[in-house]
């Protein structure tokens, strides 16, 4: 039995590796869930057939390109539009009725990858008449993946997905009214993204920029360790306008936070807070 | 249950895809209270809002039945639920953790991944079992288990309701404990109640 295929990464040299990371490049990478990054750093061995992690590490001291696939393949980026269609449905029903009511409205999309619910919600916006008065902050770590927001190319093969769940989200148009298609992608309209500002920004190491009403930050936090999740949080909570909505992933919760107590969850049991005080 | 006995094994995970739901509802019915043990189930199943699964597995034992949200505490004497469309991922001895990365074998969650990140962290004191199922996911995962000094346990394919799962496992490593489908929960059951020694 080849021990070295079960784990070619050692505990010291994922250490290690985080070290040079942060050294070199500046990606803080210590305080993320390690069960998650070991597996993907081990992955990614073996998918580059790596015999060692000798060879890994010199790969990331001496090749830029493959640095950047290495944070690219760290920083996870699976997303779906409207995904989770019932946590859109509330989004829909319950929170944009109420920012609707704001003469203008900021929305922050933290760690937003390629911008699948980025244009989810421009869609939302622009069917509840809103989208004119709306800025969609769009911010990721990943400077490579958010480059697509801009360009609004996802593939067609998961259209068929996409459409089901904006039907699911309560969406009463033809899902297909919203892109055209070219070859294997879907290029969505223009008029979404005018209203969309685009940026790096690492939920690590950067600080509040701004004020919002709504942020939505989805299966990010769930790679950090729980002190990151906390500082994460926080930043949140000091980038939230008072009655404003903190919108999580369906499977993480703040009850264990040190924001926990200044907020109140949505009845209907989605992950979705308000600010109280 | 003596609440003072040492027992070998702190955590049981049983997964399964189709056809595994039966030998799973048995064994959660038979697992014995107190002694310790966390149990983790993962299946594939379709993504729903309302799952059924908690409901039904609750319905077979006093264990409390929890689906397992990100960070979730690793608690003894509870059984917990990989939820739909995550891995789940043990982070330590203390929690759990979830990964919405891309779907190994097809599947999220992964067998595969449950056991690796389990057996990395439980070592020996890990019990995994592998049922029926038509994909291969869980059988890099359970011979990890078996490297990593855990007890790996495989459902007789024979008595299968899918064959195909638990004969991946076995062309992987023939050191599994091969165990009849009917007799899962009496095996177990025997198996994790029995003490190592008796605290003073």
């Amino acid at each position: 039995m080849k021990q070295e295929k079960l784990n070619i990464i050692r505990d010291e040299d994922f250490d290690l590796l985080l070290n040079e990371l942060f050294h070199l490049y500046g990606y803080d990478f210590t305080n993320y869930a390690k069960a998650s990054l070991k597996r993907r750093v081990n992955r990614l061995s073996i998918i580059n057939r790596f015999s060692s992690f000798a060879e890994l590490f010199y790969r990331v001291k001496n090749d830029p390109g493959f640095l950047k696939h290495l944070v690219e393949e760290l920083t996870v980026n699976v997303s779906e539009m409207f995904r989770d269609p019932l946590f859109f449905k509330t989004l829909r029903e319950k929170v944009l009725p109420i920012l609707a009511t704001h003469p203008f409205i900021r929305i922050w999309h933290a760690g937003c990858a390629s911008g699948e619910e980025v244009y989810s919600m421009a869609i939302m916006l622009e069917e509840a008449n809103l989208l004119h008065k709306s800025l969609i902050y769009a911010t990721d770590l990943n400077a490579t993946v958010i480059e697509n927001i801009n360009k609004g190319l996802f593939p067609i093969s998961q259209m068929k997905l996409y459409s089901q769940n904006y039907i699911q989200s309560g969406g009463k148009r033809d899902f297909s009214s919203y892109y055209t298609a070219k070859y294997d992608w879907a290029r969505f309209d223009e008029k979404l993204k005018a209203k969309v500002i685009v940026a790096t920004h690492n939920l690590v190491s950067d600080r509040s920029f701004n004020e919002f009403q709504l942020i939505c930050c989805r299966n990010v936090m769930i790679y950090f360790n729980k002190d990151l999740q906390d500082t994460a949080l926080t930043l949140f909570d000091d980038s939230l306008e008072n009655l404003g909505y903190l919108a999580l992933g369906s499977k993480e919760n703040i009850r264990f936070s040190k924001i926990a107590g200044k907020y109140t969850q949505l009845e209907n049991k989605e992950k979705i807070w308000r600010k109280m005080q | 249950m003596e609440e003072n006995a040492i027992r070998k094994f702190r955590m049981l995970i049983i997964a399964g895809s189709a056809g595994s739901l039966d030998v799973i509802m048995k064994t959660v019915g038979k697992l014995p209270q107190n002694i310790g043990l966390t149990t983790v189930i993962i299946v594939h199943r379709k993504n729903e809002p309302d799952s059924i699964l908690q409901s039904l597995l609750t319905s077979k034992t006093a264990i409390p039945v929890k689906e397992v949200e990100d960070k979730e505490p690793i608690l003894a004497n509870t059984i917990y639920i990989a939820p739909p469309d995550y891995h789940l991922l043990v982070e330590d001895e203390s929690y759990f953790s979830l990964d919405s990365s891309e779907k190994i074998n097809y599947s999220r969650p992964s067998i595969d991944v449950g056991f690796e990140s389990a057996a990395t962290i439980f070592k020996d004191s890990l019990v995994a079992v592998l049922l029926s199922g038509a994909n291969a996911d869980g059988a890099r995962g359970l011979r990890t288990v078996q490297l990593l000094g855990g007890y790996s346990i495989v459902e007789n394919p024979d008595t299968a309701e899918v064959n195909y799962m638990p004969n991946e496992a076995i062309k992987l490593s023939k050191f599994h404990h091969i165990v009849d489908g009917k007799d899962i929960p009496d095996y177990l059951h025997q198996l994790l109640s029995k003490p190592i020694g008796i605290l003073e």
